[in-house]
């Protein structure tokens, strides 16, 4: 087990240096030789490259669910977030509120392709469940969040394709389409606005099975921690369909806290509070 | 009244924290409740009563210090009957001080511990008493006084159990509903006298049992394996007669028992299929075998709502037949999970148990929602249909009632 994480480290690294090699490479004649597949991925390794190092990250989370009456719904909700290398992160979500599902705590450890593995702690019956993950277009807590949209994003979940430079708000954005390649999706695609700068999304929209425009995802107000990685303070999803909406505050973001797997074992979801 | 045995625990743990000083406050949660439970017909003992209020509540205390590697947990629980005076009852459900080591874990106190993966019937799970006059299905339980630590290692989680003090099993009393039980070729609604309880043991109460369980998960599978030696939790029963020789009453008594137990569970795609099994000794004159085994399977996004519909089947199977102490020897289950995945988190649970005897049917019906942010509303209905007259379930067979539950969370 030992030998094999050194040797994903490895490879990964190799690959970031290669990606690295390659961009420099490709910039002055990136024009004739990258296609857009091509493009659309580097970009996607780029967000990813820029966000590695992290080891763990602590938030809490209100989120407020909007009906179409306007009518509102709220939930706080703490999480905490081991990066795993070479393989999807492991994440805990602990619910505060509604107070009818406090200490109800979610593990799950995620994969790119495979599918991921999912324990549910109840604590009036102090049962933890393994749960099915074939749910990943289902709504996360009645929200307009799938658990999709919430899980860990590895490059190799989907194929990209690079579409054009856009400037929203007097800033640049690459625009990406992505497919998804995992099982039970959603999704047939997904449009995202890259922010050049920050080498992070602030926009997203989902198409569904139809192909036709699902939600809209805003990501806003952005703040740097740790002098490298961006974090939202803000996500609003607006659902098109039902014209239901979620918004998602961030609080208290905390890097590198030293949680270790200990942390994220089955053991750890009957006494996370 | 109750937990005599635990109270040496429960002082001295509270002679702990009080040592430990926390300075910062902890935090309370919890909720009250009030239930009303409506019966279709008059009942089968004259005795028994006919609808009822009933009022419940369970705060929880929550305090953890040294950077939460220490933790106390305190929840009471009380419950008032209009009708049932037994099932006016307080427990401590748990009063628990947890120290977290790098791959440790030890508790002290009084606790719940769940066991199992099955949905109809939990045959593992056997170290809490349950409170029977809580909920029928047995997935109530009273607070266990335990010391447990936990080993946690590559190859799986290892917990050691040791259970000083026995809680006994609440029974309805006189005037309850909701009694059955079964000696010999006598079905019964009597009331159990938990006034003359026996033990096997000469220690009684006092007899310190003790389990052991090793549990891992290996990718899609997630098992268990599980060893109990000590009072079982499951009593026999002993009519008692009254001056013409007419049975008026039942006695409980719990033998030494052994129970090896195997919990397994493979998470496949939408499938999850399911087994628990017991091999148990000392409980009556030969040991025995149950088990139950089956899947649920779940539609995700039903008829292109936000609805999930989950599919379950079971089969309840006991090697003793109609000499098992449970009403379930070879039955199948059939339930039907809707999950609306909403804002309110409105969920219902259809379930029709079959009896492969004779003609028995219990038909379940559990259904709630959130009412704004702090209320929940459960509806919960049975129905014994078909009770043949040698069924275990005799004694319920005039029982079909619907419960409303209003709880407010806090």
């Amino acid at each position: 087990m030992f030998m094999s994480d050194i040797l994903t480290i490895n490879i990964k690294q190799l690959n970031r240096t290669g990606l690295l090699l390659s961009l420099s490479l490709l910039l002055p004649i990136g024009a004739y030789a990258e296609t857009a597949e091509q493009k659309g991925l580097a970009i996607a390794q780029e967000i990813e490259r820029r966000d590695t190092g992290w080891g763990d990250q602590t938030a809490s989370l209100r989120m407020v669910l909007r009906n179409r009456h306007g009518q509102e719904s709220t939930r706080r909700i703490r999480s905490k977030t081991l990066e795993v290398i070479g393989d999807g992160d492991k994440a805990i979500s602990i619910f505060d509120s509604p107070r009818d599902i406090k200490g109800t705590a979610f593990l799950s450890y995620t994969h790119a392709l495979k599918p991921d593995d999912q324990w549910l702690y109840l604590p009036a019956l102090k049962r933890i469940k393994r749960i099915s993950s074939n749910n990943k277009s289902g709504p996360f807590m009645g929200s307009e969040f799938s658990y999709e949209d919430l899980s860990s994003q590895e490059v190799e979940k989907y194929t990209y394709k690079y579409l054009r430079d856009e400037t929203i708000n007097g800033r640049d954005n690459f625009v990406v389409e992505r497919k998804p390649q995992y099982k039970h999706s959603g999704y047939t695609r997904l449009i995202s606005w890259v922010d050049k700068e920050m080498y992070q999304p602030v926009k997203i929209e989902f198409y569904d099975r139809k192909k036709t425009l699902l939600k809209t995802l805003q990501i806003n107000e952005h703040k740097q921690y740790e002098g490298k990685y961006w974090r939202p303070s803000h996500m609003r999803m607006d659902n098109h369909l039902t014209k239901k909406s979620t918004d998602l505050y961030w609080e208290n973001y905390r890097f590198n806290t030293g949680l270790s797997a200990r942390n994220f074992d089955r053991n750890s979801l009957k006494r996370t509070r | 009244m109750f937990l005599k045995p635990a109270y040496t625990f429960v002082v001295g743990l509270i002679g702990i924290t009080i040592w430990q000083t926390p300075v910062n406050a902890g935090e309370w949660s919890g909720y009250v409740s009030g239930e009303m439970r409506g019966f279709a017909n008059s009942p089968a003992d004259p005795r028994q009563d006919g609808n009822t209020l009933s009022l419940a509540a369970q705060p929880e205390y929550y305090h953890e210090w040294d950077d939460g590697r220490q933790s106390l947990t305190f929840t009471p629980f009380v419950r008032w009957d209009e009708t049932d005076r037994k099932r006016s009852h307080a427990d401590i459900r748990e009063l628990t001080w947890l120290q977290v080591g790098d791959d440790w874990e030890l508790r002290a106190g009084v606790r719940k511990v769940f066991w199992g993966v099955t949905e109809s019937q939990h045959l593992v799970d056997i170290i809490n008493q349950t409170d029977l006059v809580e909920a029928l299905d047995g997935e109530e339980k009273l607070g266990q006084p335990m010391l447990n630590l936990a080993l946690i290692r590559d190859w799986g989680t290892v917990d050691f159990f040791v259970l000083p003090g026995f809680r006994e099993r609440t029974f309805a009393g006189k005037k309850g509903r909701l009694r059955f039980g079964k000696k010999g070729r006598l079905r019964f609604a009597l009331p159990v006298d938990t006034g003359q309880t026996q033990y096997e043991s000469s220690r009684k109460q006092q007899h310190v049992d003790y389990a052991l369980r090793w549990s891992h998960y290996l990718g899609d599978w997630d098992l268990a394996v599980s060893y109990f030696n000590g009072t079982s939790r499951d009593p026999n029963f002993l009519p008692n007669v009254d001056s013409q020789g007419k049975p008026i009453s039942l006695t409980p008594f719990y033998p030494q028992i052994e129970q090896l137990g195997l919990e397994l569970q493979a998470t496949l795609d939408a499938w999850l299929w399911k087994a628990e099994a017991i091999s148990r000794s000392g409980q009556g004159n030969r040991p025995y075998t149950a088990l139950t085994a089956g899947f649920e399977y779940t539609f995700v996004g039903i008829f292109d709502s936000q609805a999930d519909l989950g599919v379950v089947s079971e089969i309840l199977y006991d090697d003793r037949g109609k000499n098992a102490l449970t009403p379930f020897a070879d039955d199948i289950l059939l339930a039907a999970r809707f999950t609306l995945n909403d804002a309110q988190s409105s969920e219902a649970l259809l379930g029709v148990i079959f009896d492969s005897d004779d003609s028995t049917r219990v038909v379940t019906l559990e259904s709630s929602r959130r009412l704004g942010e702090n209320w929940k509303l459960s509806i919960e209905a049975q129905s014994f249909l078909n009770v043949a007259s040698n069924d275990f379930l005799y004694g319920l067979r005039r029982d079909n009632y619907v419960q409303l539950e209003l709880a407010r969370y806090f």
